[in-house]
């Protein structure tokens, strides 16, 4: 061992975040005390992030297998088999934590990461989504939000499960340590606290820049007075919002967007839509989740998993620099400091030049059939690609680090090997053909350089100029982490008994007949529902010349296949705060609505991949949440159909021990047989009929009508209710996934015979909003719709704008319509007339009164402009 | 008849050139490695859009010294067809081979839209499958599209005619002054496509490329292929009638 390094203590390595078991853990395992080195390997292989520690035992629970599943959950990323020969390759991951601390370089490499995972299974990418989350971004989206009385409030239920929690916890280290941990790979609390002051820093860097203490009151519902640091339905609403707030989430949208165009552009990679939404809870937290997708043949694919002892270690793409390891500050914050250190940013830089280069070499490099196995250095670089592709081969790996290509003079094997820098591969050639892998990275100047060797003894094992840095069996590194099972919280009130019809009283309805209009065109203008074209066209969405539907163009983007006649179609949804109401309901409907999104577009949901972004699990209403979620994901998909082939898990989403809302975003990935099927969500036509598909209606709408729509305290979780009263409570309307399955083989057979015109879900908004929308595509098409709900409890709002599932919005050509009947028929969907294309005035009748109307033109606007409006006021004001 | 693509490293539209040329057009088509000091007797030549080298000094910067440059330079000073597009486009300018530069968009952000251009001439290789004033709906995808060149030099390309599209309104209507709708990149006088003096090099921003399947939204680039293919065929004709003649574009 190298004996100029820092000898390692137990405190020492509980500033690399291990516990004392875990530090006896690697005790036991290497029979002896860690060298530094060694240390910090494991601190980050048992990181939350690559170990998924206290995930494990949940994500089990996942269905990962079906007819079309390739390759599951494991790999680096999965894949589904799409005919033809040819596989799809897709996954989704967070990069919230660096998004929050530099938005624009966080969220480039946060796409760049994910295309790594993508290419180096041998697929070229063909799209990248991104599903986006952020704090409020306009006054008027928290003006509404208003405070409820106590007695009725669910945020008292939410939490009364709850034991009292020690109030001793330093919630600032808390919550950076665990943030790190999560996304940027932290080692220490003390590293913890000086990203904390880091993030204190990046605030003072934005305009208006406040500390996030006292950012707003916790108006809005009831908290637990016990518990502080419990999840706090306060965060649900606000009473106050500071202009500071408002101009830092503003920015950190801008160069979120800025930093996902500026990678994908340039990569080449079209970004074909996702979602956008707003919640005060994500402020200090947004969300960034980027998925990507790419095609190959078959036996094309690529696996990390090293094989033939003696074949050579070969690191290609970027040098190693010194970004993203937090071993320095480590040192720093303990008497070794060096001050200069400190202030390295730990957030890495991305190159889409250079990850162009390196998709192209690597995907040229595999076709030479030399490369045996190839992993990217993401997380935890050189440390997780080596020790994963030793241990999936049962295989052991040494590398010399002098050899590795250094953009930095001094740096030690710690730093090396933990370095974050972005763009670089790890593969193993066939012994005696590595010179066709090296001219292969030469021709796109590249560098290629042998630095280590597979070995037989299972050991990784890191020379540096000749010395042991560190020997750890590879397997104990990969597979051998702790696992946890945290303990979970008992269900509150409001999972139990649904708190909810207290909830009711907080919609004051309106009355009977009145007039809607201004509150529809305040829902359309509301930043969830606005129009996400001013975000989506600053992304190339048509590049490689397969996007058939590209954002806003479908309910799910739609590629051609150019190798085929199939098509691909692809959706990512989730609501975080139906999540927070009620978890394992808001992750149902979370699957439910991406795979509707996707049959919509007329192809049959054929997989997922999940990205969990939660709270700190070692809080037991964390876990209850995350568990829930994991069991409603799990039992959706399994109905659905749509197994999970991969994801990612992102815990530790606090602010001041403030948790995010549970947010599990579903990517759901469907298959067309023929492209020329595809379907768009807008009315194409005037004069065409326009038609509510019902799946849960099993054709008794014709008595019941709207019947079965949101009771009141359903509504009361809608964005509605959100926009236009400020109310968030109650639960998501339930679901009934056989409804939906129907509704997605009914819309699949639809679009297979070319029946319909054009299909689109209904979700935010509901009824009103969705109809809207299909009339926004073309210049001038409008709508008339009249809904005659028969039931005495139900009421206009509901009907326009409750969000139950398992609905669809279909317009249909006159001739059409008996075969449209007879299919749904065939499917036990309800198909309802409820209106026609137009021109001019958009009208919506409710009991024959007219509840909405208004010149189609003055709603578009309303909806188109709300989202540029918001970001150039904003910019005007600074 | 063989078009050639030519591959910087960092080009992103070069396949879908190749597919445009080769699968939709059915032309014989290869690709030209930026390192290639030949064009490898292609009679027309597409440099495509991407960022050639990263472009994080000035789009095209680095391009203009590739080997293969000097080989198109060569081409295009003895006549031969050079079709730039976006990238391919701002590389033309930074190499001298057609007039002007780019400015970032007026709005400081990369636009990725269907815009509507009008072809304002006919006498090119370029467009004379098109009809004059035609109307296309192609998409742009760009940062640095807002071209620009000083007053003497417009009015030179005005008076001989060298601007060959210009981003108009859906209806074929002038841009107005700041109209970011119809010209939203904030190009001097709209302009989206210029050719060189002798009519045989033209760069536009938008993506002809992008826009020759109906399924993707619009076949109205085909006009530049087709008329591209017509005019290397009366090319070829012409030497059949004329051996000896090596060069022939028509005027």
């Amino acid at each position: 061992m190298i004996d100029t390094e820092i000898k390692v203590t137990p405190q020492i390595a509980a500033e690399h975040g291990l516990t004392p078991e875990e530090y006896a853990r690697t005790q036991k395992i290497l029979g002896r005390d860690p060298s530094f080195t060694e240390l910090g390997i494991f601190s980050v292989m048992w990181s939350e992030h690559c170990s998924y520690k206290s995930s494990r035992v949940h994500l089990k629970r996942l269905p990962t297998r079906g007819t079309h599943v390739v390759q599951g959950p494991g790999e680096n990323a999965g894949v589904v088999d799409i005919g033809d020969g040819m596989v799809a390759v897709f996954k989704i991951e967070s990069h919230n934590h660096p998004s929050f601390v530099e938005p624009f370089q966080g969220a480039a490499t946060g796409v760049g990461g994910i295309l790594r995972d993508i290419f180096t299974m041998g697929a070229r990418p063909i799209a990248v989504m991104d599903s986006l989350r952020f704090g409020p971004i306009t006054a008027g989206e928290l003006q509404g939000l208003k405070p409820c009385p106590d007695d009725v409030g669910v945020g008292a239920a939410v939490t009364a499960g709850l034991k009292p929690r020690p109030s001793t916890v330093d919630q600032k280290a808390d919550r950076g340590d665990a943030k790190i941990q999560d996304e940027s790979r932290s080692l220490s609390a003390s590293r913890a606290r000086q990203n904390a002051a880091g993030q204190e820093k990046a605030r003072d860097s934005v305009p208006f820049a406040e500390p996030a203490q006292g950012r707003r009151d916790d108006g809005a519902l009831a908290r637990d007075p016990r518990d502080d640091s419990a999840i706090s339905a306060g965060e649900a609403g606000a009473g106050q919002v500071t202009a500071q707030e408002i101009a830092r989430n503003r920015h950190i949208l801008d160069g979120v967007i800025r930093g996902i165009g500026f990678y994908g552009n340039c990569f080449g990679v079209p970004t074909v839509g996702g979602e956008v939404a707003f919640e005060p809870c994500y402020s200090n937290n947004p969300l960034v989740n980027a998925l990507a997708l790419g095609i190959c043949r078959r036996e094309e694919l690529f696996f990390a998993k090293a094989r033939g002892a003696g074949n050579p270690v070969i690191y290609v793409g970027a040098k190693t620099g010194r970004d993203g390891i937090h071993g320095a500050s480590l040192l720093a914050s303990a008497e070794f400091s060096e001050e200069s250190q400190q202030k390295r940013p730990n957030v890495q830089m991305g190159d889409p030049f250079m990850e162009k280069l390196l998709l192209e070499a690597c995907l040229e490099a595999m076709r030479t059939g030399a490369v045996v196995a190839i992993q990217d250095m993401g997380a935890a670089g050189l440390t997780s690609s080596s020790s994963e592709m030793a241990s999936r081969g049962g295989l052991g790996i040494e590398i010399d680090l002098a050899r590795v290509p250094q953009r930095e003079t001094g740096m030690t094997p710690y730093e090396i090997m933990l370095s974050e820098s972005q763009e670089r591969m790890l593969l193993v050639a066939e012994r005696g053909r590595e010179r066709e892998v090296f001219d292969v990275f030469h021709k796109w100047g590249l560098d290629a350089v042998e630095i280590g060797r597979v070995t037989e003894d299972g050991i990784l094992r890191v020379l540096n100029h000749g010395e042991v840095a560190a020997a750890i069996p590879a397997h104990a590194i990969a597979e051998e982490g702790p696992r946890y099972e945290r303990p979970i919280a008992a269900p509150g009130v409001m999972a139990e008994a649904g708190g909810a019809d207290g909830a009711t009283a907080f919609v004051p309805l309106a009355a009977v007949g009145a007039d809607l209009s201004g509150n529809f065109r305040r829902l359309l203008g509301s930043p969830t529902i606005a129009s996400k074209h001013w975000i989506t066209e600053q992304y190339d969405s048509m590049v490689q010349t397969n996007t058939t539907f590209g954002p806003g163009a479908g309910d799910a983007a739609v590629l051609r296949l150019k190798e085929s006649k199939r098509a691909l179609a692809l959706a990512t949804d989730g609501n975080g705060r139906w999540g927070f109401l009620a978890p394992r309901l808001g992750a149902m409907h979370a699957v439910a609505e991406a795979a509707r999104n996707v049959a919509c577009s007329g192809a049959r949901p054929i997989a997922a991949t999940n990205c969990l972004n939660f709270g700190n699990p070692e809080k037991p209403e964390v876990m209850r949440q995350f568990s829930e979620a994991i069991d409603g994901i799990a039992e959706a998909c399994r109905v659905l159909e749509t197994p999970i082939t991969g994801g990612n898990v992102s815990f530790y989403n606090e602010t001041l021990g403030k948790a995010i809302y549970p947010t599990p975003v579903l990517g759901v990935l469907g298959l067309m047989e023929d492209a020329e099927c595809a379907l768009g969500s807008k009315f194409r036509n005037e004069g065409d009929l326009i038609l509510l598909l019902d799946g849960m209606s099993d054709g008794a709408l014709k008595d019941g009508g709207l019947k079965a729509a949101a009771t009141k305290a359903e509504f009361a979780s809608s964005e509605y209710a959100k926009a236009i009263h400020g109310i968030v409570a109650g639960l998501p309307p339930a679901i009934d996934l056989a409804a939906e399955k129907r509704l997605i083989d009914c819309l699949v057979a639809l679009a297979g015979e070319r029946a319909v015109v054009s299909a689109h879900d209904v979700s935010d908004g509901g009824l009103a909003v969705s109809v809207a929308e299909a009339c926004f595509g073309r210049d001038g098409l409008s709508a008339e719709i009249s809904i005659d709900a028969g039931s005495a409890e139900d009421f206009a709002e509901a009907a326009l704008f409750g969000e139950r599932g398992a609905r669809a919005v279909l317009s249909v050509a006159a001739a059409s319509l008996a075969r449209v009947n007879e299919i749904a028929a065939q499917y036990h969907v309800g198909a309802r007339r409820i209106g026609t294309v137009t021109r001019g005035e958009f009208r919506i009748q409710y009991q024959d009164a007219g509840v909405i109307q208004g010149s189609i033109e003055s709603f578009r606007r309303s909806w188109s402009d709300a989202l540029p409006r918001a970001i150039e006021s904003g910019r005007d004001a600074q | 008849m063989k078009f050639g693509v030519v591959q910087f490293p960092g080009s992103n539209c070069d396949a879908d050139a190749f597919h445009a040329v080769g699968a939709i057009v059915r032309q014989p088509v290869e690709m030209i490695w930026h390192q290639s000091e030949n064009l490898a007797g292609c009679d027309a030549v597409i440099l495509p859009g991407g960022f050639a080298f990263g472009d994080y000094l000035r789009t095209g910067a680095i391009a203009r010294f590739s080997p293969v440059m000097k080989a198109v330079e060569r081409f295009a000073r003895g006549g031969g067809l050079v079709l730039g597009i976006c990238n391919g486009f701002q590389i033309l300018l930074e190499a001298g081979l057609l007039p002007g530069a780019m400015l970032r968009n007026k709005g400081l952000r990369y636009l990725c839209r269907h815009v509507h251009i009008r072809v304002e001439a006919t006498d090119t290789p370029f467009t004379c499958a098109a009809t004059l004033g035609q109307v296309l709906k192609i998409p742009i995808a760009h940062n640095e599209g807002n071209y620009f060149c000083e007053p003497a030099m417009l009015a030179e390309l005005e008076h001989n005619n060298q601007i060959i599209f210009h981003y108009v309104r859906p209806d074929g209507g002038d841009a107005g002054a700041d109209d970011r709708e119809a010209n939203p990149n904030g190009s001097l006088h709209a302009i989206a496509g210029i050719c060189n003096r002798e009519r045989n090099v033209l760069g536009l921003m938008p993506h002809p490329e992008r826009a020759v399947e109906l399924a993707l939204g619009s076949a109205d680039g085909m006009v530049v292929f087709r008329s591209l293919v017509a005019s290397l065929a009366a090319a070829e004709s012409a030497v059949r009638r004329a051996p000896g003649v090596t060069a022939a574009v028509p005027a």
